[in-house]
């Protein structure tokens, strides 16, 4: 599906998919969280391509824990620790390879979503990255990994969908929790930056 | 959007430098990190850190110092620090009494400093936590992330910084600290909204006549937004919650009335006068009163009053000294 090479070239679009629409995700911040969302991410990601060179030489494991470190030490936030375990536990599951196959990035997501899990301890239906997340899963899985583009494809139209389901839902964690009942309407800022992540990678593909 | 300031990306930078350079006596910076520690360390006790994002300012870092903190971790200005910043801070002032940190219940806040906890634990440093959540405003029910910590939080790092001082266990830090999350309650309100400056828009609107109640330390909507009223009705509405949530009948209290950035402390002073009259008709006793700036939020108009129920063991931390850059007991 990639080669290491290709990896590196769409974390930066991934970087520069993050900068083109932080203003969109902070704005669907400030509707129903702290409005600081693509504030964060943004900050996050011109930090992951200064980084990227110093680990250019090494596996994709490798770099893709290093972005995630590069999260974690400069998003802060709910959405620092949440992609930052994402992208490091993505890192261990293609541990000292050099190129990714349909069926590796399978493993990644599944591993970046048990990371997500484990810090942030939400499930499905709470209106959080989440259901973008397990459902573009899904999706992937069922499209089946002979033609990784048609897998990559059914992964973003199901997080799109997961997206528009997160308007339909009540916020159960995080700060959007708060407001109940009036958090309807509104999409979860973390369904789309994730959505938006996937959508570039399937582009590049 | 208009700031004093240099630059949106050295806001935080910028601050906790002049914070530094004003209270040199108080404060250093550890390292290169936005975190500060006490100028000198003191050994033989359990070390005490909090932190959050900017711009609540004197919270984190003016609490630091004889009596109160040990250090205080500013993230970027309403986002919370990370790990490595609060690890940092954690090594820089760790005794063998070990480390006490309290955290205000945001998701994020509690995600971060959890992390720096496990690295701190891996180096073999005792770490506990506290998480306080002292907002009423918000309901605590099993479908939110609990009650947001507000500027009750102040007096969790008076109380606890006083136990710790004495050279209480880790063990007796962490539960006079939770006495007093358990025991705090607060509500905000605002008239005016504030600005981030990497934002560079106002986090919310309010027309000319309205208020948001029940709002957040940092600009999150509130229990709900209505016409501008007069001061003494505004309490009413708030400390009608408060004291629904609590009993605090026949207790002795203290009382902040906190201003969120941009209220003239005569506004404050309106405030407590008509805070002090319902508690008296409440029968409860006012013990000791704290108006100003504890834990602001940018340039927000607005007030918070957080009423802590005492004992005698509170009282007696309370009065305990305390002498950092944003709190003193003499």
């Amino acid at each position: 599906m990639a080669s290491k090479d290709q990896v590196i070239e769409i974390i930066h679009k991934v970087a520069a998919a993050i900068e083109r629409e932080a203003q969109f995700l902070t704005d669907l911040d400030n509707a129903i969280g702290d409005g600081d969302h693509g504030i964060n991410l943004s900050r996050g990601f011109k930090k992951v391509e200064e980084e990227l060179p110093v680990v250019a030489d090494k596996d994709i494991g490798a770099i893709l824990k290093k972005v995630g470190m590069t999260l974690v030490s400069t998003v802060g936030g709910a959405s620092g620790p949440l992609y930052g375990t994402a992208f490091m536990k993505a890192g261990d599951a293609v541990k000292d390879h050099v190129s990714i196959s349909a069926d590796d990035f399978i493993a990644v997501l599944e591993a970046a979503i048990g990371g997500v899990q484990l810090r942030g301890k939400a499930e499905k239906g709470e209106k959080t990255m989440l259901d973008a997340m397990l459902p573009a899963l899904d999706a992937m899985k069922a499209a089946g990994t002979a033609d990784a583009k048609a897998m990559l494809d059914a992964g973003v139209k199901a997080a799109k969908e997961g997206v528009e389901y997160t308007k339909t839902i009540i916020a159960t964690k995080g700060r959007a929790s708060y407001l109940g009942e009036r958090s309807i309407g509104h999409q979860d800022p973390g369904a789309t930056s994730f959505t938006v992540m996937l959508e570039t990678i399937a582009e590049a593909i | 959007m208009k700031k004093i300031i240099n630059a949106v990306d050295q806001v935080e930078e910028q601050m906790v430098e002049g914070l530094c350079k004003a209270f040199p006596q108080y404060l250093k910076r550890v390292g290169d990190t936005h975190v500060v520690q006490r100028a000198n360390k003191k050994e033989g006790k359990v070390a005490l850190i909090s932190g959050g994002g900017s711009g609540h300012e004197p919270a984190h870092g003016g609490y630091v110092g004889e009596g109160m903190l040990d250090a205080g971790v500013a993230g970027a200005v309403f986002t919370s620090p990370t790990p490595d910043q609060i690890f940092e801070g954690i090594k820089a002032i760790q005794t063998d009494k070990g480390v006490l940190m309290v955290i205000k219940n945001y998701t994020g806040d509690v995600m971060n400093f959890e992390m720096a906890a496990d690295m701190a634990r891996d180096e073999g440093i005792e770490v506990d936590q506290v998480v306080v959540g002292d907002d009423v405003a918000v309901d605590g029910s099993l479908y939110t992330v609990g009650r947001r910590g507000v500027a009750g939080t102040v007096f969790v790092h008076k109380i606890a910084g006083a136990k710790a001082e004495e050279g209480a266990s880790l063990a007796d830090v962490k539960a006079v600290a939770q006495k007093v999350c358990d025991n705090v309650r607060s509500m905000s309100m605002a008239i005016s909204p504030c600005t981030v400056p990497a934002s560079g828009k106002p986090g919310f609107e309010l027309a000319e006549d309205e208020m948001e109640i029940g709002i957040g330390i940092h600009g999150e909507p509130g229990t709900h937004r209505e016409k501008l009223q007069e001061a003494d009705q505004i309490v009413d509405q708030l400390m009608t919650k408060i004291l629904a949530d609590l009993d605090f009948t026949g207790s002795e209290v203290a009382v902040m009335i906190n201003g969120c950035g941009a209220t003239p402390l005569m506004e404050l002073f309106v405030v407590n006068n008509h805070v002090a009259d319902v508690l008296k008709e409440k029968n409860v006793t006012v013990y000791k009163t704290f108006v100003g700036e504890y834990m602001t939020s940018l340039e927000m108009e607005g007030f918070s009053i957080s009423l802590l129920k005492l004992d005698d063991e509170l009282k007696k931390l309370l009065d305990a000294k305390a002498d950092t850059p944003g709190f003193k007991v003499v």
